[in-house]
């Protein structure tokens, strides 16, 4: 711990180095107030961590379940990341994910005589549109009325998942007692990496994604527009950039991304939209945005460090009967350590006092 | 047509708004105290959920129900510390910090519900909060139906909003913490004690927010389920706002959405010809409607969301 610090204290100049040491840090911290918490409630912490570990990464159907829990996540915390980068907070994923997710089945089944990889691209086209379309409103509505996009993403939330379940009873439910739509066609779904883990070239198709968008940040206007309104609005506008544009493109953009969450997850997992069917991922993808400071691919090792805690907290719940709900409180945690930079220089600094003082 | 409008225009339904406006208006009172000091506040939701817990916690342990809602105000308290601590000392993003509290509060109460009561679903029932009569409100025959007869927490509600609008806008104290949100260079100027103002503030933002998340677990449920603040805090931060981050403007707001919430409740239950989910959409829609109208006009406090090192050396 305290060689991880004084490393720290030297790279200092280093900004990625650093940035990625203060998150390892923060896990670390993170764990540690999880492994407390394990062993008040009178379980024993080694066999936790070693369920975690090995439901994690122990045998190649473990690391196929950690990737598996990786790809919405990628995709999540890519929208948020997308989000942040013009100085907004997207907490929209989830509705946005649900969009996607219900474009992609009614799609997939409607043109169900497509040849497959047409229909797939056209279901994944869909989910994007449709998730960038309901990330589009909070933008509309804070470039014209500065209505703040935390609310109104949470509250379109709510109304997009109940939109979306209205829609499926309504016109698209299959005869049955579940609220579900009849299964997409075999050609529209995605074929598996390794069979029978449900993972499929999904995750390739999230790390393109994540390609593409590294590439708009560094490489073209675009990318720079949208981060020089994130920095400062006025001094943006002044320099001829339309904000206002700028804003509803970029939630736009960020629900598109958000939106191929629920695309992949009908295509390569679920093979049709069902009601209530995310765990929450979208709200997931905020602490992967963060512990990946909002870099495209600082967010796909955040979404593999989280897809790791989801799919070990599983078979932690499962072998040492620890509920997984700790592990949400390890996604809480780390949040609030990475978000407090602060913290940690002052942890480093008493520690190094500590150091001179032996 | 007119069963819509009777259950749209009904005391019963009046009475419901006033119940459920409770939680939100209390939270929305916390969010007022937290942005007028300059500290964003959207860990209401964490808070309320938490006072919700500690709440059932408190009765479940010693079969009373006011340790239940000492409890509640204790650990809303402990969650504003928390928050104050990370946000002022810490310097950490505001927004960023109160998801990240909002999602810590989440898997806490559930994990910890698994732990004591091994359930996920919900909790076991609990001595709740018994309703009171009032003897002068009961005897007027319209307010009878609306303040008559109510839980405790509903008249604290109440008291705690005018004195919060008083202690905010009629008193030095009050002054300072608005000077300390609108400018902390005059105010450390001044020699107000800056980070004092601004813990206290966001630890008053927690004990309110308890005290919310109390009644809703106490308050007439008298069980704690999984996130069972189901966007409160975030609809309880748009009526801050809506309300001109003034305890009174922020009740008045509550009342509107809570007024809509009981009105979609009374339309579910009459089987109208409309699907369920698109009446449930109302309230979603009023929140975000009245917050694109309301910003428009509305000014936060000048340093909102800004780090303020006394003395200048931040």
């Amino acid at each position: 711990m305290r060689s991880i610090i004084g490393l720290l204290t030297k790279v200092k100049n280093r900004s990625t180095i650093t940035e990625l040491l203060y998150s390892l840090t923060a896990i670390v911290i993170a764990l540690i107030i999880g492994a407390i918490l394990i062993y008040f409630s009178g379980h024993d912490v080694w066999k936790a961590y070693y369920n975690l570990f090995y439901g994690a990464f122990g045998n190649s159907y473990n690391l196929a379940q950690t990737l598996l829990k990786t790809t919405p996540l990628i995709f999540t915390g890519l929208a948020v990341a997308i989000g942040f980068q013009s100085g907004l907070f997207n907490i929209g994923g989830e509705g946005q994910l649900y969009w996607g997710a219900f474009a992609t089945a009614v799609v997939a089944i409607t043109f169900s005589h497509l040849p497959g990889l047409i229909l797939i691209l056209l279901s994944l086209l869909a989910g994007a549109v449709a998730g960038g379309i309901w990330g589009s409103i909070p933008g509309y509505l804070k470039a014209r009325t500065g209505a703040h996009e935390v609310i109104t993403t949470i509250m379109l939330n709510y109304i997009g998942i109940l939109a979306t379940t209205f829609l499926l009873k309504n016109y698209f439910k299959e005869a049955g007692p579940v609220d579900q739509t009849r299964m997409i066609p075999e050609s529209a779904r995605m074929s598996e990496l390794i069979p029978y883990t449900r993972l499929t070239w999904a995750i390739f198709l999230a790390v393109t994604v994540i390609i593409i968008i590294d590439y708009l940040f560094k490489n073209t206007s675009l990318g720079y527009d949208i981060q020089a309104v994130g920095k400062n609005r006025d001094a943006a506008e002044y320099a001829g950039i339309r904000a206002d544009g700028i804003i509803i493109l970029t939630m736009a953009l960020s629900g598109a991304v958000a939106g191929l969450t629920g695309s992949t997850i009908v295509l390569g997992v679920l093979h049709r939209f069902i009601t209530n069917f995310s765990p929450g991922y979208g709200f997931t993808g905020i602490a992967v945005a963060v512990l990946g400071r909002n870099k495209p691919w600082g967010v796909l090792l955040a979404a593999l460090l989280f897809g790791a805690l989801e799919a070990g907290g599983m078979s932690m719940q499962l072998f040492a009967k620890i509920p997984s709900d700790l592990m949400t409180i390890v996604q809480g945690l780390v949040i609030l350590f990475v978000a407090a930079p602060a913290f940690i220089q002052l942890l480093s600094k008493s520690l190094r006092g500590a150091d001179q003082s032996e | 047509m007119n069963e819509i409008l009777e259950s749209i225009f009904s005391i019963n339904t009046l009475a419901a708004a006033i119940r459920m406006v409770t939680p939100i208006a209390l939270a929305a009172m916390g969010g007022a105290f937290s942005e007028r000091s300059g500290i964003i506040n959207i860990g209401l939701e964490g808070m309320i959920l938490t006072g919700a817990f500690a709440g059932v916690l408190g009765s479940y342990y010693t079969a009373s129900p006011w340790f239940g809602v000492l409890l509640a105000l204790l650990a809303g308290g402990i969650l504003g510390a928390i928050f104050a601590l990370f946000t002022i000392k810490f310097k950490a993003d505001h927004v960023v910090a109160g998801v990240g509290l909002n999602i810590l509060a989440l898997g806490a109460t559930t994990w910890l519900m698994q732990v004591i009561w091994g359930s996920r679903g919900s909790s076991p029932n609990v001595n709740g909060l018994e309703e009171i009569s009032i003897p002068i409100l009961r005897d007027i025959p319209v307010i009878d139906k609306l303040l008559g007869t109510q839980s405790p927490l509903v008249y604290l509600m109440f008291i705690l909003v005018i004195s919060g609008w008083f202690l905010l806008f009629k008193t030095p104290l009050g002054l300072r913490i608005r000077m300390t949100g609108e400018h902390p260079e005059a105010a450390d100027t001044l020699g107000i004690n800056i980070k004092g103002v601004q813990y206290f503030s966001v630890i008053l933002s927690g004990v309110l927010s308890g005290l919310g998340g109390a009644y809703l677990s106490l308050g007439h449920l008298n069980w704690f389920s999984m996130n069972m603040s189901a966007g409160r805090g975030y609809m309880a931060l748009a009526a801050n706002i809506f309300g001109q981050w003034n305890p009174l403007g922020g009740f008045a707001a509550s009342f509107l959405f809570s007024y809509t919430d009981a009105v979609q409740m009374r339309l579910q239950g009459l089987n109208l010809n409309i699907a369920n989910e698109l009446i449930q959409m109302l309230p979603y829609l009023l929140t975000i409607i009245v917050l694109a109208g309301a910003v428009v006009r509305s000014r936060p406090p000048e340093a909102l969301g800004k780090h303020y090192e006394p003395g200048g050396e931040g």
